[in-house]
């Protein structure tokens, strides 16, 4: 009752400081004084501290089943976990807003502390640019989905929360992708103050890289963290469905990563300004959609719980007035640096960096119109249609080849011009090698179609120009060879995965077998137990190889009380080699489980070679953050 | 003549404007080849022919109709008009029972048959795909 109190009103004052800062800002904007008051700091500071108070309000609410908040009715339950009472908190839309919002306080307040040695005007007008987002999620909030709606009379028990969203890879997916998407909107907000303030220069380019470095790091393990919980919990055993959801966090990631690489030729060259600027807007831009997509009930998806018109209006004129501010912004205020001529040749590190941004671009318009194009279609001509992975693999896959070779070559190419001779021996050799490691895979597997054969040989042909690199150019370039090889090695894991996996679909009753390849399975028994807030039924399953060694798999079945849901639970034996997948699920008031038992090749090394890849990033950030 | 600068200028953009257009065109192109239609039980009895693309079909699960073997499942989807018999081995979602919504993806044998090859999950008991609403009417 107090804790919903508290964080109700502390939001409001939140509110408040988050007005007052734009009147003090812009008199102190106007100031001859080249510092920024401590006024401001103090305002936004306390900004922050209310909305964090109010979040902890809302946890507070949570922990302890509070009925009387509509929002803890409609998502919590008495039997819940404490763990899950908490993740709860942002499990649902009016609190992972209030998440965005405590994010979106805490980043602007340490860009004010963290960036002083850039000029007042730009830091203030950043200040103002990032307020009109923040005052935008107060009014959404407060308007459309206050977290601390009061109910009358008090429910005794409360809703529950979907019982998918139970599982520890989901408690901190949300939080973790929100920190990506925010930090986005701080990449936003200084590139429109940097254009206004003619501030966009190599000293602007390193400093916000690092905020761009992090949104990305973020955003790469949140979308990891996903898609791993999507493996283990969804029962397809997949780890991609080109779900619409999904495709909504992957497009702000195209974008992201296409900005840490020309980030890189505003850095060093100084060209390329409006790109970036334009690169920036349309990922925070991306990023907002996708919580439109999502949080509106658009999308008609896993993650589709809310579904409130009046919500999804409000975003997308917010959308909307930002897209055509900003762009007002841009046309109106952006002027290149016309002084000096600049040479640009066509074998050159920031040439090979704009076909990459090429492909990138290319890749997003594919993930954008396959995932908007139905809605559109539906609003038009009232047809239902869906576009599944073929229209996606069709259209991505070839284009991976070119991009795989830029990924190898670009970063051996000179700044501003190289030459031909540069491509020596070892270059070649690496081209020998991998040609000859491809083909005696190729013997072993089988053909897989020319565009998979020439994909593999590209894979490998990064894989070890990367590993070359990293080791004979002393350690120059780490961050990027960690990312790169990580990327050659994702590829070529999901490409072995996808080939190499196999499954069986069973209908099983307890004591029945099957067989599988050179394995038998066999159902031996169920066992059910009652746990605080569910039934699980556990199946034990013996998996006999041909040499008569076995081990033992125990896929569950959960039955939640409230809401009543029936959840599988994989088990997985994970090796380095493959995965081991067996699900089961129940047809109801039947004596058959469907038994899928897929035996997955290198699964593991998907998840290890994204972790690589966030590592190169990590090991930027540190090596930016220790140079200063 | 055009200073250097200028021609570097123009190449750059008829090489973005080119690029755009072809992968446009391309998009389009493989769209066009690769979408899923949505029908209902009554739109299948209504179509004048049947074509071998893959498509969904969504309704109830007809009470008592899911037969169970080994290697198959066989039910009939309704929309309380028209009813069209399934067949599919693969894995069913939790929730798949009958008098529930259900979307099946696969191929059309005929007016009254359907291959399927994917049932589609729902995640809560009382969630009713959007398609699933509209086919069935507001029963």
């Amino acid at each position: 009752m107090l804790a919903n109190q508290i964080g109700y009103y502390s939001l409001i004052s939140g509110f408040f400081f988050s007005i007052l800062i734009i009147p003090v800002s812009i008199k102190n904007f106007n100031n001859k004084n080249q510092i920024i008051d401590n006024k401001i700091f103090s305002i936004s500071f306390f900004q922050f501290f209310f909305v964090l108070v109010s979040f902890f309000g809302l946890i507070l609410s949570f922990v302890n089943s509070d009925f009387s908040n509509e929002a803890v009715f409609n998502n919590s339950h008495t039997t819940k976990p404490l763990f899950y009472k908490i993740s709860g908190t942002w499990g649902n839309h009016e609190g992972s807003l209030l998440l965005w919002l405590l994010v979106l306080t805490l980043f602007i307040f340490i860009f004010l502390i963290k960036s002083t040695n850039q000029p007042k005007k730009y830091r203030i007008l950043t200040l103002l640019f990032q307020q009109v987002i923040i005052i935008g999620f107060f009014l959404f909030l407060l308007k459309t989905s206050n977290p601390f709606n009061y109910l009358f009379p008090i429910p005794k028990e409360g809703l529950g929360l979907n019982p998918i969203l139970q599982d520890p890879a989901l408690a901190i997916h949300p939080p973790i992708l929100y920190l990506g998407y925010v930090g986005s909107s701080i990449i936003f907000s200084s590139s429109l103050a940097a254009v206004v303030e003619k501030h966009i220069s190599t000293v602007w380019a390193k400093h916000i890289k690092v905020w761009i470095l992090v949104s990305w790091i973020f955003l790469t393990f949140g979308i990891m963290l996903g898609s791993i919980w999507a493996y283990y919990e969804l029962g397809w055993g997949g780890f991609w469905f080109w779900d619409p959801v999904e495709n909504v966090s992957l497009m702000p990631w195209f974008c992201l990563t296409a900005l840490v690489h020309c980030i890189l030729v505003l850095e060093k060259r100084l060209l390329l300004s409006s790109w970036t600027v334009i690169l920036s807007i349309a990922t925070f831009m991306l990023s907002m959609s996708g919580t439109f997509l999502v949080r509106s009930g658009i999308l008609n998806s896993v993650h589709t719980f809310a579904n409130d018109p009046e919500r999804g209006i409000f975003i997308l004129i917010f959308l909307f007035t930002l897209i055509f501010f900003s762009l007002a912004i841009f046309f109106i205020f952006h002027k290149e640096n016309n002084q000096k001529i600049v040479e640009i040749y066509w074998l050159s590190k920031e040439t090979s960096i704009l076909f990459n941004n090429w492909f990138l671009m290319y890749f997003l318009s594919v993930v954008l119109i396959g995932t908007v194009y139905p809605i559109f279609l539906e609003v038009l001509s009232d047809e239902k249609i869906s576009v599944g992975p073929p229209f996606y693999h069709k259209l991505i896959i070839p284009f991976l080849i070119p991009f795989l070779i830029f990924m190898s070559i670009g970063p051996n190419l000179n700044w501003i011009k190289s030459k031909v001779k540069k491509i020596n021996i070892k270059i070649i050799l690496s081209f020998l090698f991998s040609l000859l490691i491809s083909l005696l895979i190729l013997r072993k597997i089988g053909y897989v179609g020319l565009i998979n054969t020439i994909l593999i040989l590209a894979a490998f042909y990064l894989f070890f120009i990367t590993i070359k690199d990293f080791f004979l150019k002393k350690f120059k370039n780490y961050s990027q060879n960690f990312s790169h090889f990580g990327f050659s090695l994702l590829i070529l894991s999901i490409l072995f995965n996808s080939i190499l996996s196999s499954e069986k679909i069973t209908n099983l009753k307890v004591g029945e077998k099957f067989s599988f390849r050179e394995e038998t399975i066999i159902f031996e028994s169920i066992e059910s137990t009652e746990n605080k807030n569910y039934k699980s039924i556990i199946g034990y399953f013996k998996i006999k190889d041909k040499q008569n060694n076995s081990i033992q798999l125990k896929p569950e079945l959960r039955i939640y009380n409230q809401p009543i849901i029936i959840t599988s639970e994989a088990d997985i034996k994970t090796t380095l080699h493959y995965d081991k997948f067996l699900v089961m699920n129940l047809v109801k008031d039947n004596e058959y489980f469907n038994v899928r038992y897929q035996i997955k090749p290198f699964m593991i090394w998907i998840w290890i070679s994204t972790v690589l890849i966030i590592i190169g990033g990590l090991l930027s950030l540190f090596k930016r953050l220790y140079e200063k | 003549m055009y200073g250097k600068k200028v021609k570097l200028r123009i190449l750059f953009l008829f090489l973005v404007l080119a690029s755009i257009i072809l992968s446009v065109y391309l998009i389009l192109k493989s769209l066009e080849e690769n979408v899923v239609y949505f029908l209902s039980p009554s739109e299948i009895k209504n179509l004048t022919e049947i074509n071998s693309n893959k498509i969904r079909i969504g309704g109830m699960v007809k009470n008592k109709s899911i037969i169970i073997k080994s290697e198959e499942i066989n039910f009939i989807i309704t929309d309380f008009k028209n009813e069209i018999n399934v067949s599919y081995s693969g894995s069913v979602p939790n929730l798949f029972a009958e008098g529930k919504g259900a979307v099946a993806e696969g191929y059309l044998k005929d007016r009254s048959y359907f291959n399927a090859v994917k049932i589609l999950a729902k995640h809560d008991e009382n969630y009713m795909p959007p398609e699933v609403k509209e086919a069935i009417g507001d029963k």
